[in-house]
């Protein structure tokens, strides 16, 4: 273990990719600290992937292992896909932080801890018997022991109306300024952000300001880092680009939604994490014309969403896990009535309350087949972060043009991390055209279930003069809307809601293969990018062949969706549920899609993945396995 | 734009502000229509209703089909929303755009309607299951938030479409087939719920009284932001007579408090009773002639604070005996979402492909190449 003096030289080593996780208790302003990193980083030009991963406590008892709180980033000099498995670089705040991250951080890789946070005290909450700075735990790793605290009080000291209370906080921000040394991220984007932050609270200021600076300036000065690493800028399609996270894409895809129809956004939903996101980041747009409310429940969120479609706005609600089963009967009555609406599931762990800040893609038969009768919808999930904003456009435009509920499923994951995007042209956005009618459509009558050739109704919104009509959840005649008992209607009625989903026009599959693989790997969701990861990794380092593909539509599903599979000895599935789309793909295509399931309340990682390739394909190279 | 009906229920004209619809500056320009008086027939769908012989929703769908022309708004600018139960099958029956939506959920549904578009006058039909058992929690948010909506409950004291089980607004001891030993549930008194939920606007009326109906609808149709009737509705089948003492005839007369804003609360066949202020500071029930005409209290339905309308409404704690009907409150508050309607359709003409392009790249961005 070293110790830390003043030194002046120091070596740089250029490397392409570093895995970072910042650790520390809830309260330790460590989301703080990794999104300033990322901002910095994104500005380097590396390429990056950041998930945070924090409990669903605001403040579980300081210094408990249930408190922790962590923000990772993986930043290269190459397109990256993922946040990353397992870090290179932990930071951690305390010892909680240390025994839970600990064992992610690969051998060898460096730990750097604020030593001021291993009291007795802080060692005993945390579970550790023995003293972890001085029993070995930390042999293999490169450990390097800053007392973080104490350098934070004195380098605030003399700030006025700061008391060494206040200062301790700004730790965080310590560690921020001496990973940003580690890794030569600019000062100024970070300096930026706190003076801009905090200009309200001029000692708060001075004190973050004072600890990001001793932080930056002690890695440079100590001895301890006697190596600082450059991580050369990746190359990236020319463009604008700027950081995202999923909640944010979803956000200002549901606004582009809105301005492509020129439909109002209309948006309802109730708290539950991790979807409140998305309606504190939609609730600031009222200029942009966006209506959000907090709905006294689950159920009202839905039902207002649906009023508001019928009125002929883009109706919208999102909601985790438990909200949707408290939606069910309302996206059934959106089907049976025929309206737009879009309703976006960020999926976690359940069942019940399950893990409500960690991830799962459980909820795929739920969306498909979670309501009573036979009750069809679209369903699209996004794959990337940045990928959100394209599927809630999708979702949008689905809806809208086809009448009908479509489910978005997001999952924590995905609403969580970021990843840097490149802006799209809005002038590249597609159309959404809601055609709305605006006069009688069989001779003077107005009939509001007549179809035209995609078998969707009318959309009648109330002061349309002559189109008064009333729709409702008992079955209707199909043309006139009346309430039919009738079998042969029924019979007709419920054949025609599933051929008209089915008559969704949704791409190809397209399948990455470049050398001709046996294994086609299939996912869905947010496995896109530890799937990639993985084939490309496998291809590269061990001469795999293997072949890729995503779906983003899983209903309807693309129609060459059973050629694909059938064109493969063997079709691996991965997924975060116990093989949801597995069952689909059986049942639908007689294809024996073989499942790897997940249910951890982690994101699949690449190195999952590649795992399950190998065991399939480890024997075989390259040319001699299809 | 004209619609040709010049009143408005609610004094609201905001069809200029951006709300119009498609189709309807056609109908505009071509011709300024003539002022054709709406009637019943505007209101009356062609469908076949089909409740039980009797039922007395006939009376409350005659009574509103009646009355609507006089709202002067025309039917392509209204909408009825219902939930599940007998009352939810009025919305077929209005000649105006509708949702029958699903059980208990009609004030969510509607607020959606209505906050969405300011233009439209938007009625909820509901029960005392739809609207007090499954969907209360959703009729409580809606007077809360003071929606522009009216809300007709009707109340008849049983399940009807599920044939006859109890419900919250039951008596103690009810026996029905979910009941067989009588029902040990303590009834909620909507009037009195709806004023604890803090309805600026909260009134009771009876189905078969077509005057006293239409006046409340009237008060109701007037009134800005939430109005809450409950119409006493008698289900011929499985509750009959439970509202005999305020219904018919040879009891109304002496039974119905017909409150009246500003008056002294008087009733009985003679006007020879009356409420007063007791000496334990309590209303009671008392004959006029007892205590002099001077000491009857005065019904003010304006009071910023409800209490007055509380008590009023616990003065029957059940319509057995003597029991208030009318407006017990009408107050002005702030009427949910509909500046900022106004706000954001505005803020919406504005809003283009160069403000999205604006949204996407604000905050930190970096070019490459």
């Amino acid at each position: 273990m070293w110790s830390a003096s003043p030194v002046a030289e120091k070596t740089v080593e250029k490397i392409d990719r570093v895995v970072v996780r910042f650790a520390g208790d809830s309260g330790d302003g460590m989301q703080l600290t990794g999104s300033r990193f990322t901002d910095a980083t994104a500005l380097v030009g590396n390429d990056l992937a950041t998930l945070p991963d924090f409990p669903a406590e605001i403040r579980a008892p300081a210094g408990t292992p249930h408190g922790v709180s962590a923000f990772q980033i993986h930043f290269a000099s190459r397109d990256i896909l993922t946040p990353g498995d397992n870090p290179n670089v932990l930071v951690a705040m305390n010892p909680a932080a240390l025994i839970t991250n600990l064992p992610a951080v690969e051998k060898g890789g460096t730990v750097v801890l604020n030593e001021d946070g291993f009291s007795k005290h802080n060692l005993k909450k945390a579970g550790y018997e023995t003293d972890p700075l001085e029993d070995g735990t930390l042999d293999a790793y490169q450990a390097f022991r800053v007392p973080m605290t104490s350098m934070t009080v004195r380098a605030t000291e003399g700030i006025d109306g700061i008391t060494s209370r206040d200062a301790a906080r700004s730790k965080n921000l310590f560690a921020l300024g001496l990973v940003s040394f580690m890794y030569g991220r600019p000062t100024e984007p970070s300096v930026g952000w706190i003076e801009k932050k905090f200009a309200g609270d001029v000692p708060v200021r001075d004190a973050n300001l004072a600890a990001f600076r001793a932080g930056y300036n002690f890695g440079e000065t100590a001895e301890l880092l006697a190596v600082t690493y450059e991580v050369d800028p990746a190359p990236a399609a020319p463009g604008i680009y700027r950081n995202v996270n999923g909640t944010q894409a979803l956000a200002y895809g549901l606004i582009a939604a809105g301005v492509q129809s020129g439909l109002g956004l209309f948006y309802a939903s109730y708290p539950i994490t991790p979807a409140s996101e998305v309606l504190h980041a939609l609730s600031r747009h009222r200029k942009l014309g966006v209506r959000t409310i907090q709905a006294e429940d689950e159920i009202a969120a839905v039902n207002m969403a649906l009023g508001a479609s019928f009125a002929g706005q883009l109706g919208v609600t999102a909601t985790s896990g438990p909200g949707m089963d408290l939606k069910s009967e309302t996206i059934g009555l959106a089907v049976a009535m025929e309206l737009p609406m879009v309703v976006i599931n960020v999926q976690r762990a359940g069942p019940s309350t399950g893990m409500p800040t960690k991830t799962e893609a459980a909820d795929l038969l739920a969306a498909l087949y979670g309501r009573h009768g036979e009750s069809p919808l679209p369903v699209v999930a996004p794959r990337t972060p940045s990928d959100c904003f394209h599927a809630a456009i999708e979702a949008a435009r689905i809806a809208v043009e086809h009448r009908t509920p479509v489910i978005l499923l997001s999952d924590t994951f995905l609403a969580n991390s970021s990843e840097p995007w490149k802006l799209p042209d809005v002038a590249s956005l597609p159309a959404i055209e809601p055609g709305f009618a605006t006069g009688p459509n069989s001779g003077d009558a107005f009939l509001p279930y007549l179809r035209d050739d995609r078998l969707a109704r009318p959309w009648a919104v109330p002061g349309t003069p002559g189109l008064r009509h009333r729709i409702g959840g008992l079955e209707k005649e199909d043309g006139t809307g009346n309430i039919s008992y009738q079998p042969v209607n029924h019979d007709h009625m419920t054949r025609l809601r599933a051929e008209r989903i089915a008559r969704v026009e949704v791409p190809d599959l397209e399948v990455d293969d470049p050398d001709g693989a046996s294994l086609l790997v299939l996912g869905w969701g947010s496995s896109y990018g530890a799937i990639q990861g993985a084939a490309r990794r496998v291809r590269r380092e061990q001469g795999i062949s293997v072949a890729t593909a995503h779906l983003r539509h899983l209903n309807p599903l693309p129609r060459n969706v059973g050629e694909v599979l059938r064109a493969y000895d063997r079709v691996l599935v991965p997924e975060m549920n116990m093989g949801q789309l597995v069952k689909i793909l059986r049942a639908q295509y007689l294809v024996d899609c073989e499942s790897y399931t997940k249910v951890d309340g982690l994101p699949i990682f690449t190195r999952d993945v590649i795992e399950q390739i190998v065991a399939r394909m480890g024997r075989q190279t390259n040319g001699s396995g299809a | 734009m004209s619609d040709g009906h010049a009143a408005s229920g609610n004094g609201r004209h905001v069809d200029d502000l951006g709300f119009g619809q498609p189709g309807e500056d056609a109908v505009s320009e071509t011709a300024v229509p003539a002022v054709q008086p709406l009637t019943k027939a505007d209101f009356s769908s062609d469908q076949e209703t089909r409740w039980c012989p009797g039922c007395g929703d006939y009376a409350v769908l005659a009574s509103v089909q009646s009355f609507m022309p006089e709202v002067g708004i025309p039917p392509d600018k209204i909408v009825f929303v219902t939930g599940i139960g007998c009352a939810g099958r009025f919305v077929y029956y209005m000649d105006t755009y509708g949702m029958h939506g699903i059980h208990g959920r009609a004030p969510a549904l509607a607020t959606g309607v209505a906050t969405s578009r300011p233009d439209l006058s938007v009625w909820v039909v509901t029960g005392d299951g739809d609207a007090l058992s499954i969907g209360g929690n959703h009729l409580i948010h809606a007077l809360r938030r003071n929606v522009p909506l009216k809300i007709l409950l009707f109340n008849n004291q049983i399940y009807g479409l599920t044939k006859g089980q109890y419900s919250p607004t039951s008596e103690e001891g009810t026996v029905t087939k979910s009941t067989p030993f009588g029902s040990q549930d303590h009834p909620f008194n909507p009037v009195a719920l709806a004023l604890g939920a803090e309805a600026s606007f909260v009134a009771r009326t009876v189905d078969t009284d077509k005057g006293h109906l239409a006046q409340t609808l009237r008060a109701a149709a007037a009134h800005e932001g939430t109005a809450f009737v409950e119409i006493y509705q008698n289900c011929n089948v499985f509750n009959d007579g439970a509202f005999d003492a305020v219904r018919a005839k040879g009891q109304r007369e002496l039974n119905q408090i017909r409150l009246e804003h500003g008056r002294p609360i008087r009733f009985g066949a003679e006007d020879e009773r009356g409420v007063a202020r007791g000496a334990d500071g309590r209303l009671e029930l008392v004959d006029v002639g007892d205590v002099g005409e001077e000491q009857l209290a005065v019904h003010d339905a304006s009071r910023s604070e409800p209490t007055l309308a509380f008590e009023l409404a616990h003065l029957a704690s059940r319509p057995t005996g003597p029991t208030p009907i009318g407006v017990f409150r009408d107050v002005r508050r702030p009427v949910y979402g509909q500046e900022l309607a106004l706000e954001l359709e505005s803020a919406r003409a504005d809003v283009g492909p160069e403000q999205l392009q604006q949204l996407l790249h604000s905050g930190e961005t970096w070019t490459v190449g």
